[in-house]
């Protein structure tokens, strides 16, 4: 959006004849205020996010010492040539995997519900709104928990399959436990984007597509599909780059059997204390978020 | 489809209801449409046009009522699977396709190969004039392009009746007034049934061969432009077409009836003695003069009155006459400044026996 400022003259200046000159000094004040108002967020930014980030990276070509402590000299590439060990590659390919699994199942629930709910009266989208974030409520951690209770040995869902005459389930500390409580987790971030590119959508489109012989599956293929491919990248976003990154679910729910990345990096900083090489790790993680990130623009974002 | 007599109507509509809660959008409609014909629906913004035409295309399914596309029903059948194809309101082009990929969709959903299709969407587009704009996207045309791609998107498909929903609504008057002409033009060459609707009684009135006026869900008369201007059926028909001065009146015996302000009028009609009713007499078909002017002063076809305003339109002038309460417009040649009548002027008004019709209240 372009916003077109009614320039303002103070009352006590003559008004005067427009120059390009004049034209120029009042948009050089423009820019000044814009950049003025976008400060605080932008010092912020830099203090916070920047230069932890650049510590990361400036981290990663450090050496580490026999105390576990971090030399900031003797700069060397050795964390980046560890990462190509069995061990990492494991960790990061079944992370890459749960990631794609998490993000596809998240997609396949949340558009039906996105397209129902932004089909809906106004009211009723409202309320529907509300349930979708209504997790928010509760802390993270504690829905996790949550979880693990209810995937227990002995927890209300293996009870419950038992009572049926399934037998008792053993999901917890599982992969599927992990995605279960990813999809669980990240699924109002999927669910909300897709509904607000849905929304847009005017629905005579749809109903042109029938008009001109398309069968419902058609034009969700060829109308509706396209025309949400924002929503589709946007949430796929916001689904795949924490899912690669969790921490808290797989710890809580998945078991040593099946670390993932989060945990991995932590374990190296914390346990094995090995400050570069988590650093290194890091590294890897968000070059490999940001181009993801960079390929998914690439092919939908250009209708965003 | 069934091989289809002369006679089958391209679209019959049966006692067709279709109501959204307790809205009544349309109230037992029946209507038919020839092959061929030029079918206008007219009215004023929720009357039922929309809903009506919606019907048609399938978007919308009747409460009730049988609804037959060249002698099959149709009444629930999906859009896709009718012969009629839509010029929306505001067009609703595929934002993210080009004028080609618009054009040819209908024809590739209904599994005309790639090549082909494109072939037979150029034809369309070179037919609606658009030739060189097929790789544009609809946001990068005008209004009046739009308005073309929609056309050539819908006429493709060499649909059996084409329905256009107000598709001149969004264009400035010039463009508006061309359209008209290239719409009509086409719809003679192409011999297909044109279900038009606007609320705009002189694009009706030039473009139709037939009118239907609606109000209120209800459809009030089906005719020629011609019969409608001339025999409306009611006041709001009277009214709704053309201009016209509408006099209460009261039926009276002997062909007489009577205004309300007790003026005795000759005026043959089938109505009741003693009923209400209006009497249309439209502005260009009553003269002005001075009041020894009338020239059959006993045939209860005149009025005396005073001048109470005039307007100079170039081609008329407009006078507004008070007939004791009654107020009338007057439509008359543009003469000489010294021979028009000013405000304050005793004039009469009278009119041809012919010129008079009595509508039901
Ligand atoms: N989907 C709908 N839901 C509820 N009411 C509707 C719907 N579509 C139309 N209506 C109502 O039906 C009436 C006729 O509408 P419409 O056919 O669009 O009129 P027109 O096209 O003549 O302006 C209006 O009162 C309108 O509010
Ligand atoms: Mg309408």
């Amino acid at each position: 959006m372009t916003l077109t400022e009614i320039p303002e003259t103070a009352p006590e200046l003559p008004v005067q004849v427009a120059t390009p000159e004049l034209e120029a000094t009042n948009e050089r004040n423009d820019r000044r205020r814009g950049f003025l108002m976008a400060l605080p967020a932008f010092s912020f930014l830099t203090v916070f996010f920047a230069l932890p980030l650049v510590l990361v990276v400036v981290y990663s070509f450090a050496t580490r010492n026999r105390f576990g402590g971090t030399d900031l000299s003797g700069w060397n590439t050795d964390s980046y040539q560890e990462l190509g060990s069995d061990l990492v590659r494991q960790v990061l390919t079944r992370s890459l995997v749960l990631a794609v699994i998490t993000t596809v199942i998240c997609l396949l629930l949340a558009y039906p519900f996105a397209y129902y709910m932004a089909t809906r009266k106004i009211g009723i989208r409202n309320l529907m709104l509300v349930f979708v974030m209504i997790p928010f409520w509760t802390n993270f951690l504690v829905r996790n928990y949550a979880w693990y209770v209810i995937l227990g040995t002995d927890g209300p869902l293996s009870q419950v399959t038992e009572t049926v005459g399934i037998g008792p389930t053993r999901l917890l500390f599982t992969q599927a436990a992990v995605v279960l409580g990813l999809v669980y987790g990240f699924l109002p971030f999927m669910i909300l984007p897709l509904y607000a590119s849905i929304e847009r959508i005017d629905g005579r489109l749809l109903e042109a597509s029938r008009d001109l012989y398309a069968t419902g599956a058609q034009s969700f293929r060829h109308v509706l599909l396209p025309l949400s491919l924002p929503g589709v990248v946007a949430g796929s976003i916001l689904v795949f780059i924490p899912s690669l990154g969790a921490y808290v679910t797989p710890e809580i729910l998945g078991g040593a059997k099946t670390t993932l990345l989060g945990s991995y990096i932590v374990t190296q900083f914390l346990t094995a204390r090995n400050f570069p090489f988590g650093a290194a790790l890091s590294t890897v993680l968000m070059v490999i978020m940001l181009s993801a990130t960079i390929v998914y623009f690439r092919k939908g974002g250009r209708t965003l | 489809m069934n091989t289809t007599a002369p006679t089958t109507p391209a679209v019959s509509i049966r006692e067709v209801t279709k109501r959204f809660g307790d809205v009544t959008a349309v109230d037992a409609v029946s209507l038919d449409i020839a092959d061929g014909e030029f079918f206008a629906m007219l009215g004023p913004s929720g009357c039922g046009k929309t809903t009506t035409l919606r019907m048609i295309a399938g978007l919308e399914f009747p409460t009730e009522g049988s609804l037959q596309i060249f002698g099959d029903e149709v009444g629930t059948l999906p859009p896709n699977k009718r012969p009629v194809n839509t010029v929306f309101q505001n067009y609703a082009l595929f934002p993210h396709m080009n004028v080609l990929d618009n054009v040819s969709f209908g024809l590739r959903m209904s599994g005309v190969e790639k090549k082909n299709a494109a072939m037979r969407a150029m034809d369309l587009i070179d037919l609606v004039q658009l030739t060189g704009m097929e790789k544009r996207k609809p946001n990068q045309l005008s209004g009046g392009q739009q308005q073309r791609v929609a056309l050539a998107r819908a006429l493709v498909n060499k649909p059996k009746v084409l329905l256009l929903d107000e598709p001149l609504g969004a264009l400035d008057l010039k463009l508006r007034q061309e359209m008209q002409t290239e719409l009509k033009t086409l719809q003679r060459e192409l011999g297909v049934s044109f279900v038009f609707v606007t609320h705009d009684q002189e694009e009706a009135l030039t473009m139709s061969d037939r009118i239907a006026v609606m109000h209120d869900g209800e459809l009030l008369q089906v005719g020629s432009a011609e019969e409608l201007y001339e025999r409306p059926v009611n006041r709001f028909v009277a009214d709704f077409i053309g201009q016209t001065n509408l006099l209460p009146a009261t039926v009276a015996e002997n062909d007489m009836i009577v205004l309300d302000n007790g003026s005795k009028l000759l005026c043959p009609n089938p109505h009741a003695v003693g009923s209400k009713v209006s009497m249309s007499l439209r502005p260009e078909s009553i003269r002005i003069g001075t009041r020894d002017a009338i020239p059959a002063p006993d045939q209860g076809t005149s009025l005396q009155g005073v001048v109470s305003d005039m307007s100079y339109l170039g081609h008329a002038l407009l006078y507004t006459v008070k007939v004791d309460g009654l107020s009338l417009e007057v439509r008359s040649e543009p003469v000489s400044a010294d021979r028009r009548f000013g405000p304050g002027d005793d004039v009469a008004v009278w009119w041809d026996r012919t010129a008079d019709w009595v509508v039901p209240d």
